[in-house]
């Protein structure tokens, strides 16, 4: 076995142990949770500039390393 | 041989100010700067012994003067850390710290206290004005701005081995470095979206400049030590938000590093084009192109990132053991797809967020688009994409907001960082003058004394608390001193 495929082969057995964890106290979260998401981007007008075009076009930096 | 790595960070941020299109960046910068430490105890930085011209490819032989502006506001805070004006922008030098997490925790308090000074000018500016700052590396329209990591480095490493290997590692750590960019810049070929903010901004790959023709290998040789150390300095690496990716984007350099001081880095993962590598991985949302290699052969970013990771684990003495199952784990899931590390990797949130806003209709040159990416950055919590994300639980963190307050007050133990913030803290009225090598105190004598801190690796908490904290004022401290170096 590679080392590579050494570390992949511990990789999954850690996430199933991961995973029987999780399910032991409450439902796995998962990485991309869409409907936070859209809970987000419902109120995304209150965070966001009234006119994204000029908040867009008014932002200049100058003299960065 | 390898040296502990010590590790600092600096963030130049993004600054705006709301409803004054026409505001000086240089002012509104001092202004953030100049409301963070009441004047009585602001302590200043003394450019005594800098030389960010001194090139690590030749003997230092010229004296060249230090591109500075004295008077620019520039504070030293009681966490160790430096926060200042450079040219535009307000800038966060992190305290030294040895263990990667701490790295990430100090990088993560200079956006707080950023954020806080931030509030502080707002409240001296008009109604419905905002001082905003965000922690990006680019305005979109060519203009960018760095995130440097600086890591200490055994000066007897040929640094013709960190010209041979860090491009690669570099080029190829940008899948766990990224902070994700809409379209692309400087010329380069367009795109929809990018995973990394900076790589439009790489032309060389080596070479000192750091705001024009930026290298993938930085040469200012400029140790803020004593001769036995370099201090690296990447300037190619995008300013990251999420706690994890700052952790993996720090530690795997620094694992990386020790691991090349042992002699364990490969010369045959070296990229053929490194510059161009660069920005192909930052357009390769798959992570699935192959790279070709300059002894022939192909890689993708992920094989390379794999096989580092196995360099460095098996050089490693078990100081970035955290580090590599936070770097394993995410490699792993990166072979899955980006929306398997949303919860770790800002370019893969941000990108997420932006194909669920683009299923509601929004077309991905619509300006609304950029501005959903520039806000993801912005420091305030109550605003800032990134913050409203953490709050819903949707990245995961890995420190409490106890934690990283503290780490905005205290400096960390096992580095000179903890010397340099306990003498702000305590003596702050009688400190004339710091920088990252050494105090200047003025304690009613003829002369200032001057106490310098050349090794990174004391002024710490085991070897100085009890001179420190003994001390009845700044004159018993200079004088104790005086009597043990």
């Amino acid at each position: 076995m590679t080392d590579r495929e050494r570390i992949k082969k511990r990789h999954d057995e850690d996430e199933v142990l991961d995973d029987v964890d999780a399910g032991a106290e409450e439902a796995p979260s998962v990485a991309v949770d869409s409907e936070e998401v859209d809970d987000l981007l419902d109120e995304i007008d209150t965070v966001l500039e009234e006119n994204a075009e000029e908040f867009v076009r008014n932002y200049v930096q100058k003299g960065g390393q | 041989m390898p040296v502990p790595k010590v590790i600092g960070t600096e963030t130049e941020f993004g600054i705006n100010v709301r409803n004054d299109p026409d505001f000086n960046p240089s002012l509104a910068s001092s202004l953030v700067v100049n409301s963070l430490v009441d004047p009585r105890l602001r302590v200043g930085w003394s450019y005594d012994g800098e030389s960010p011209r001194r090139d690590a490819r030749r003997p230092f032989t010229e004296a060249f003067a230090p591109d500075v502006d004295g008077s620019a506001a520039n504070v030293v805070l009681t966490n160790g850390a430096r926060f200042y004006v450079d040219h535009a922008h307000p800038e966060y030098s992190s305290p030294e710290t040895l263990d990667p997490l701490d790295a990430a925790l100090y990088d993560k308090a200079g956006e707080l206290i950023a954020h806080r000074a931030a509030a502080s000018a707002t409240r001296l500016l008009a109604d419905g004005q905002r001082l905003a700052l965000y922690k990006d590396n680019s305005d979109g329209k060519g203009a960018s701005y760095g995130a440097h990591e600086n890591i200490l480095l055994d000066r007897s490493l040929p640094f013709g081995r960190v010209i041979a290997t860090l491009p690669t590692f570099l080029v190829s750590r940008q899948i766990i470095s990224g902070s994700g960019k809409v379209g692309a810049e400087n010329g380069r070929s367009a795109t929809r979206f990018q995973i990394t903010q900076r790589a439009d901004h790489i032309e060389e790959l080596v070479g000192l400049e750091t705001t024009l023709r930026r290298p993938l290998v930085n040469t200012r040789d400029e140790p803020h030590a004593d001769e036995r150390y370099r201090r690296l300095h990447v300037i190619v690496g995008d300013a990251t938000m999420s706690e994890v990716q700052s952790l993996v984007k720090l530690g795997s350099l620094a694992a990386f590093l020790a691991a090349l001081e042992a002699d364990g880095i490969d010369d045959d993962l070296a990229l053929a084009n490194p510059v161009e590598a660069a920005w192909a991985v930052s357009r390769d949302l798959e992570m699935s192109t192959p790279l070709p290699l300059a002894g022939g052969g192909h890689a993708t970013a992920i094989e390379l990132q794999w096989r580092y990771l196995e360099l460095a684990e098996k050089h490693d003495e078990g100081r970035y053991a955290t580090v590599i199952a936070e770097w394993e784990g995410l490699l792993a899931d990166l072979e899955v797809g980006p929306e398997r590390v949303a919860d770790r990797l800002d370019w893969a949130a941000k990108l997420g967020l932006l194909e669920q806003y683009a299923a509601r209709g929004v077309s991905w040159d619509d300006p609304k688009m950029a501005a959903v990416s520039l806000q993801y950055h912005d420091l305030d919590p109550a605003l800032g994409l990134h913050h409203r994300l953490v709050a819903r639980g949707m990245l995961r963190r890995l420190f409490t907001d106890d934690q990283v307050d503290a780490a905005t007050r205290e400096p960390p133990t096992d580095t000179r960082a903890w010397f340099r913030g306990r003498c702000v803290e305590r003596f702050a009225d009688a400190l004339v003058a710091a920088n990252w090598d050494s105090l200047v105190f003025d304690v009613g004598g003829e002369r200032l004394q001057r106490v310098p801190m050349m090794d990174p690796l004391r002024g710490t908490e085991a070897l100085t608390a009890d001179l420190v904290e003994a001390a009845a004022d700044a004159e018993s401290l200079v004088n104790a001193l005086g009597g043990t170096r």
